[in-house]
């Protein structure tokens, strides 16, 4: 039985963990491939980076980083950030990545989405999605680490994105994100219903059974920072909760 | 020695550092000549089945591999590396290298694709390769082989009510439809255990 996945999500800057409060503040939290390390011998099911900047000396610096982690971490590194076209998909995959994730330059480009699948096959293409709520009751997609609105109903971008062959989507709630008061659960069953590729939620995990509910909402993945890196909670206690929610994990 | 081939497709860092891990010594290559004097080969592989075929053939790699199992060599294929070992994708109905007989189909009958993510390796006969009871791998795919041969599959998973073909062997040649190289200590043992198996000088 496939299993649902618990992914702990760092923050990468030059190839460096960084920690901070909304992008701002950002302490250097050391070896991203050490902390990768530890949450796959705790249990991750897979690791998420995500890249917080586009300048040239860090993409090298995270470029390093990703080889790193591929001689030592033994399970799937999704790495996302800075992904404006094929060639830096190209970099990422080379590098070792298993899967690379881009947000904004879809928004903007949504022909890259092909580009990316034709070339490394959808299954490591994923596409990261932040959505707010609107006041017509649905979401609308923001690009720029939700700073720009686009205009776009989220759930039919998911649907596009999907079509031009992305083979994983990253739904991010804007509204969740932070608040450690849980997911967006209305956001993730609308997007689980409309497309048929694999969905990792994320944004508002506060407790274990934050996640089990998202996986619940129909998410195949969830997605958490604050929680695993705060040391709040460890992947066994999620996973301990998930499997008490009747939903299949990897012990 | 364990020599990977490059013809542009794959995680190879990973898969190298997976077998350096299990302890082997790893040589990469893209030129046929070492490819068909290899005794131990693996064939790695991401993304669509047509691209593959062309960079393998494109190479002289597909001559090569075959060179070197009709010499004796042990091949080990991984995802769309196994795939590439039976006859027919119907990923682009392209041709394959036709070691192992059967197709390669899309996986029809889930609801959502790819596969992705962890499932469990169900061994369906003894053989070196069968998974411990309780192995569960990484997958990410969206199509499965069909052996047209019962006895090729030694490993099979279950997704959605229907099962597939998850480990492949037959004589020297074999195959992981899961990433043995991002499936933690399950993986790592795979691994092992095929470079356990002798392979004729």
């Amino acid at each position: 039985m496939l299993r649902r996945r618990i992914v702990p999500c760092l923050d990468v800057r030059g190839g460096r963990l960084v920690k901070g409060v909304n992008f701002e503040d950002l302490r250097d939290c050391g070896d991203p491939v050490d902390a990768a390390e530890r949450y796959a011998a705790g249990g991750a099911d897979e690791i998420v980076w995500l890249n917080i900047s586009a300048g040239d000396e860090d993409w090298r610096g995270l470029l390093a980083a990703v080889e790193r982690a591929a001689e030592r971490v033994d399970v799937p590194l999704c790495v996302g950030g800075g992904v404006s076209d094929a060639a830096h998909g190209r970099e990422l995959l080379l590098a070792g990545a298993d899967k690379v994730s881009s947000n904004s330059a879809p928004l903007d480009r949504p022909a890259l989405v092909g580009e990316l699948a034709e070339r490394f096959g959808s299954q490591c293409v994923v596409v990261a999605i932040d959505a707010a709520r609107d006041n017509g009751g649905g979401w609308q997609a923001f690009a720029s680490a939700g700073r720009r609105p686009t205009g776009r109903d989220a759930v039919e971008w998911a649907a596009e994105v999907v079509d031009r062959g992305a083979g994983e989507l990253l739904v991010t709630s804007i509204d969740s994100d932070g608040t450690l008061g849980g997911y967006d659960l209305e956001l993730l069953h609308a997007v689980c219903e409309r497309v048929d590729v694999p969905v990792i939620a994320s944004g508002g995990a506060g407790g274990p059974s934050d996640l089990a509910a998202a996986l619940d909402a129909g998410a195949q993945a969830a997605l958490a920072a604050s929680i695993f890196h705060d040391g709040t909670h460890t992947i066994a206690d999620v996973k301990q909760e998930v499997a008490r929610w009747g939903l299949p994990v990897r012990t | 020695m364990v020599t990977l081939i490059d013809y542009g497709a794959g995680n190879l860092r990973s898969l190298r550092a997976a077998f350096e891990r299990a302890g082997a010594a790893v040589a990469v290559t893209d030129r046929p000549e070492r490819v068909a004097d290899a005794r131990r080969l693996v064939l790695p592989g991401v993304g669509a089945a047509p691209p593959a075929m062309r960079a393998l053939a494109g190479g002289g790699l597909d001559e090569a591999i075959l060179a070197a199992v009709e010499a004796g060599a042990s091949l080990l294929g991984v995802c769309l590396g196994m795939q590439l070992l039976f006859e027919q994708s119907a990923e682009g109905a392209v041709p394959c290298l036709g070691l192992l007989s059967g197709t390669v189909e899309r996986m029809r009958w889930t609801d959502r694709l790819p596969h992705m993510g962890w499932n469990d390796v169900t061994a369906r006969r003894s053989h070196p390769f069968a998974p411990p009871p309780g192995t569960v791998c990484y997958f990410a795919h969206s199509y499965n082989v069909s052996p047209a041969e019962a006895d090729v599959v030694v490993a099979e998973t279950e997704l959605d009510g229907w099962t597939f073909a998850s480990v492949v062997a037959a004589g020297q040649v074999a195959g992981t439809q899961f990433h043995p190289e991002k499936s933690g200590p399950a993986g790592r043992d795979m691994l092992s255990r095929w470079l356990e198996v002798p392979v004729a000088a």
